[in-house]
């Protein structure tokens, strides 16, 4: 799996292309928390799963836990790309009852105001 | 009726491996796209908690076999890892006892919402196996 980061003012865009599992979240896991970590004005996540080919339970625990970092903060989580396979897996995993979902970054950004 | 045996050591590079494998099987029985994922997944989920679980991330063995039969696919997944303690708790939702690891807990639940039969036997100190069934074309609950 490849993450890529973007930075864009205090809004960082991860975009993830190939397969999240239980072997590749530790890739994403290290990956954001780094990134945040390092960039204290950094404070919104939007996730860009539309290269995002495949996802199983692991993908959810990942997600949740990046969603939960970024709320520590004060920050906001927006999921874009989201293809139905992996719809389905977070949908059963609750997440999308608390992260929001847009059609693309750029509407996700605006979103963000 | 047709089959495949394949087994791997318990490293987590060979989750996707696994269900790779498992899927070109049973693309020989025309799943739609779906139908396929769903296998992908719950294999995926099955591979994952024999390495994180049964083994705890040590060495071990784990041995998969399918067959396909008319519309139907059966896999059984198999370790000679720990076991596991409480069947039924494991199976509940968002239970797990990794939490440290971000386990979200829904690997049994998305195996039972995937396949169309899921058998656990585990024995404490000597392994577990998954046995589930697939019957692909069966989707006419699929409107949710």
């Amino acid at each position: 799996m490849q993450v890529q980061l973007i930075r864009r003012k205090k809004n960082l865009i991860v975009r993830l292309k190939g397969e999240l599992d239980h072997h590749t979240s530790t890739v994403f896991r290290q990956a954001v928390e780094n990134e945040l970590e390092k960039n204290d004005i950094m404070q919104n996540l939007v996730l860009n799963l539309e290269y995002l080919t495949f996802m199983d339970s692991s993908g959810i625990g990942a997600i949740l836990g990046r969603y939960k970092q970024v709320k520590a903060r004060g920050g906001k989580v927006i999921i874009c790309g989201l293809k139905p396979h992996n719809k389905k897996i977070l949908q059963m995993g609750g997440l999308l009852k608390i992260i929001p979902v847009s059609s693309d970054e750029n509407s996700a950004i605006l979103s963000l105001g | 009726m047709n089959y495949m045996m394949l087994e791997v050591p318990a490293r987590s590079e060979n989750e996707s491996f696994v269900r790779v494998v498992v899927a070109a099987f049973a693309a020989r029985l025309d799943p739609t796209l779906e139908e396929l994922n769903e296998v992908k997944t719950a294999v995926s989920e099955a591979v994952t908690n024999s390495i994180l679980h049964a083994y705890e991330d040590d060495q071990g063995l784990i041995k998969i076999n399918a067959l396909v039969e008319n519309k139907k696919l059966m896999i059984e997944i198999y370790d000679t890892g720990k076991g596991i303690e409480d069947i039924a708790m494991a199976r509940e939702p968002l239970y797990t006892d990794k939490p440290e690891l971000e386990r979200s807990g829904m690997g049994f639940t998305i195996m039972e919402n995937f396949m169309d039969e899921v058998m656990i036997e585990s024995s404490q100190g000597k392994g577990t196996v998954i046995k589930m069934t697939k019957i692909f074309g069966n989707n006419s609950e699929n409107n949710h």
